[in-house]
């Protein structure tokens, strides 16, 4: 018998009908997208080619969907067995948050038809930034499915197939560690790109693979800790706080990483003085910074960790200190040049969210039909 | 390598050019065949071998001789004396010093003596409406002296778009029945060179190939040298980026016109002619001198069923994939991003909506863990 059990209960509860009309809405700038072109719904300029779609959908729904990266770090790199039974949940997150980023890169692809280039060796362009991050975001959304094929594979009994499937898995889950550290820390290098149009407290030039990946797994982290949290109240479930907080030290661990490393970086740059320049920028840096800072102060003491609402603000707070961070660096700060500027549409707006729509409702409707959360040993 | 040291005085005193710009000629002309220098140094050799030169019976139908006017008008001045001396023009009804049944006479007896070895070039359309009278010369019909000088000849070709395809006497309601040589010799292989005038740098490339190779240059299904009629004007015309951008003149003189802009909106039939006009122009003289290049819309000259059969500015059907309308427009827009209400509400409801759901979250979750405890 499984460890894992689908918790059932109704399909279409209140949430689902919620995010069902919001996707709804989302599906008209959609078709219109299709047929009358990007220009029609957003806001993209010549200036500004990364939207939301890109910077939203892509950059950061990527470091969200880096839950199943991060705990498949802890338990299969650093053998943390004890985490075992969050790295389901997480594994279908990511799937889920991958193959909708790759969804909204569709989206934002003039020549969205070509797509399938991407998989023909033959048409790959060696001087595309974007080759990396296309090729390993593609091959990592196919191991993250392998990856959670056992879930499928329980609930149709097909246990021959998840018998010989478990002896190669060892190969897919050391390529779902390896895909993310390359194609994450690639979301970097393409600020590297950008050279100054980035502005210079987010170009840290051949430090930003670095700081992608110190926020990637931060923010995957923080994901599994919201997932457990938001399930534990949602469905009513036993709280998973005790291994949560364990989880804490080294998210401590990397938040302390991350805040020295980016302030020596500037110092060494000479830029500490842009902090204080009192402008957008030097605002926006230090929020960043304040929401790095309130984690690390819940997480350090160990009686606010072991609290479960506390660990949830300090998840919440992380993922928007990793968004704002990207936020920061590929949109918010971006300078293309002096006339150009950009806010999402209405109907840009609308796509995002009702791919995030998209995303929870796959979640919910997997967890109540799939094996997926632990099952719970006293309940 | 053959014949490098080819003696060329007898060539320059022939045609009245010099070495170098016999050579230069040359080395054009198969460049723009796409063949090699060697075949340039080929042709070069078969120019120069007198014995070479094959007889050349040049017919005349209904037409304006303007393929013939195209060619000895070319700009260059070799050109004429190029084409004239590399052939062994024996008839041609515009260019004969003779007149009457002199040069018939002598059309006659080149045929028979060089029967099965002369070119037949083809310069106008043929009639067949109520056997071919619309168009007679010397009493008899075109239809019949096209039939008779086809039926030894070691190659036709048929030059200009009358001759190709039916030209302007060709368009509805074509009274005389008028046609092109390829359909009235349908046993034959015809190579045609269509145009409006045609180019005379097609003709002479096929004509030297002729010469040097002794064979036809490869065509495709409508008799026309693929090295000149392989591609649409649209495939290589300079505007076409803006046709693929969208940017189009509207109206003569307008800025997109003004701009230079694509003029598929004018009713160019680029998109569905096949030409090399925008790689070769026209009379030798460069500098964009050919219509599209100095502004006016391709009206198809060398496209049966287009030219003089499309009104001049409808749309062209364009036989190359259309680019769709959810292609990416390329503008230069900027403040594009104009803060709305609308979105300004939209995103900060999403951020409020998730700090919301945090605070409530952690709320129930302290709770549920007081009541666990």
């Amino acid at each position: 018998m499984s460890s894992h059990k689908a918790i059932g209960g109704r399909l279409f509860s209140v949430p689902f009908m919620v995010l069902l009309v919001i996707f709804l809405i989302g599906c008209f700038f959609m078709f219109q997208r299709f047929t009358s072109g990007i220009g029609s719904v957003s806001n993209l300029n010549g200036g500004f080619a990364w939207g939301i779609w890109v910077v939203f959908d892509v950059v950061i729904g990527t470091a969200f969907a880096c839950g199943g990266y991060a705990l498949a770090f802890m338990v299969y790199v650093f053998n943390k067995g004890q985490y075992h039974p969050l790295v389901r949940p997480a594994v279908l997150a990511s799937l889920l948050g991958y193959a909708l980023g790759g969804f909204g890169a569709f989206f934002d692809m003039g020549r969205f038809w070509q797509f399938y280039e991407i998989f023909l060796p033959g048409n790959w362009n060696f001087n595309s930034v974007m080759l990396e991050v296309g090729l390993c975001v593609a091959a990592y959304i196919i191991v993250l499915t392998l990856e959670f094929a056992p879930a499928l594979l329980e609930r149709f009994g097909m246990h021959g197939l998840l018998k010989s499937l478990n002896k190669v898995l060892f190969v897919f889950i050391a390529l779902g560690v390896l895909l993310p550290t390359m194609h994450q820390s690639s979301l970097g290098s393409l600020l590297i790109a950008m050279g100054h149009k980035v502005h210079p407290l987010w170009q840290t030039l051949h430090m930003q693979p670095l700081f992608a990946l110190l926020t990637a797994l931060i923010m995957g982290f923080s994901i599994v800790i919201f997932e457990a949290s938001t399930s534990a109240v949602g469905f009513g479930r036993h709280s998973e706080s005790g291994l949560l907080s364990k989880m804490g030290k080294v998210i401590v661990g990397l938040l302390l990483t991350f805040l020295l490393a980016r302030l020596v970086v500037l110092m060494l740059q000479g830029k500490l003085g842009l902090i204080f320049a009192a402008d957008f920028a030097s605002l926006m840096f230090l929020l960043e910074m304040v929401l790095f800072v309130i984690p690390l102060v819940i997480l350090l003491s160990s009686e606010r960790r072991s609290r479960g609402g506390q660990l949830l603000i300090a998840a919440v707070s992380m993922l928007l200190a990793g968004s704002l961070y990207r936020f920061n660096a590929f949109l918010f700060t971006f300078n293309p040049g002096p006339g150009y500027s950009y806010f999402p549409s209405v109907s840009e707006i609308m796509i995002t969210l009702s791919i995030i729509a998209l995303e929870l409702m796959a979640y919910l409707v997997l967890v109540k039909t799939l094996p997926v959360l632990h099952r719970e040993e006293h309940a | 390598m053959v014949g490098i040291e080819i003696d060329y005085s007898e060539v320059e005193k022939r045609l009245g050019v010099s070495r170098r710009t016999f050579l230069k000629f040359c080395t054009g002309v198969a460049a723009s065949l796409g063949l090699s220098t060697h075949a340039a140094v080929a042709m070069a050799n078969a120019v120069a071998d007198p014995k070479r030169r094959p007889p050349v019976i040049w017919l005349h139908g209904q037409e304006c001789t303007g393929p013939t006017e195209a060619l000895l008008r070319s700009e260059q001045p070799s050109l004429e004396h190029l084409i004239l001396d590399l052939i062994s023009l024996d008839y041609h009804q515009t260019l004969d010093a003779g007149a009457g049944h002199q040069v018939e006479d002598i059309k006659k007896k080149s045929m028979l003596e060089n029967k099965g070895k002369y070119l037949l070039v083809i310069e106008g359309a043929i009639p067949v409406k109520d056997n071919g009278i619309y168009c007679k010369i010397a009493g008899e019909t075109m239809l019949d002296l096209t039939h008779e000088a086809a039926a030894n000849a070691a190659a036709i070709v048929a030059y200009g778009s009358c001759a190709s395809w039916g030209g302007v006497q060709s368009a509805s309601p074509n009274p005389t029945g008028a046609t092109g040589a390829p359909q009235v010799l349908k046993d034959k292989t015809v190579v045609t060179i269509p145009g409006c005038p045609p180019n005379p740098a097609n003709f002479i490339g096929t004509v030297l190939y002729f010469v040097t190779y002794g064979k036809l240059p490869p065509i495709d299904d409508k008799g026309r040298p693929r090295w000149a009629y392989g591609r649409l004007i649209h495939e290589n015309c300079y505007r076409r980026p803006h046709f693929d951008a969208g940017r189009f003149a509207k109206e003569f003189g307008d800025e997109g016109h003004q701009k230079g802009y694509c003029l598929y909106k004018l009713g160019c039939k680029g998109p569905e002619t096949y030409n090399n006009c925008p790689s070769l122009e026209y009379n030798n003289v460069g500098g964009g001198v050919w219509p599209i290049g100095v502004g006016h819309p391709c009206f198809g000259c060398s496209e049966g069923g287009v030219g003089f059969e499309k009104p001049m500015f409808s749309l062209a059907d364009v036989k190359t994939h259309t680019p769709p309308n959810m292609f990416p427009a390329i503008e230069t827009r900027e403040a594009s991003g104009t803060l709305t209400a609308g979105a300004a509400a939209l995103a900060g409801a999403a951020v409020g909506a998730a700090i919301g759901a945090t605070a409530m979250g952690a709320k129930k979750l302290d709770e549920k863990e007081g009541k666990q405890e």
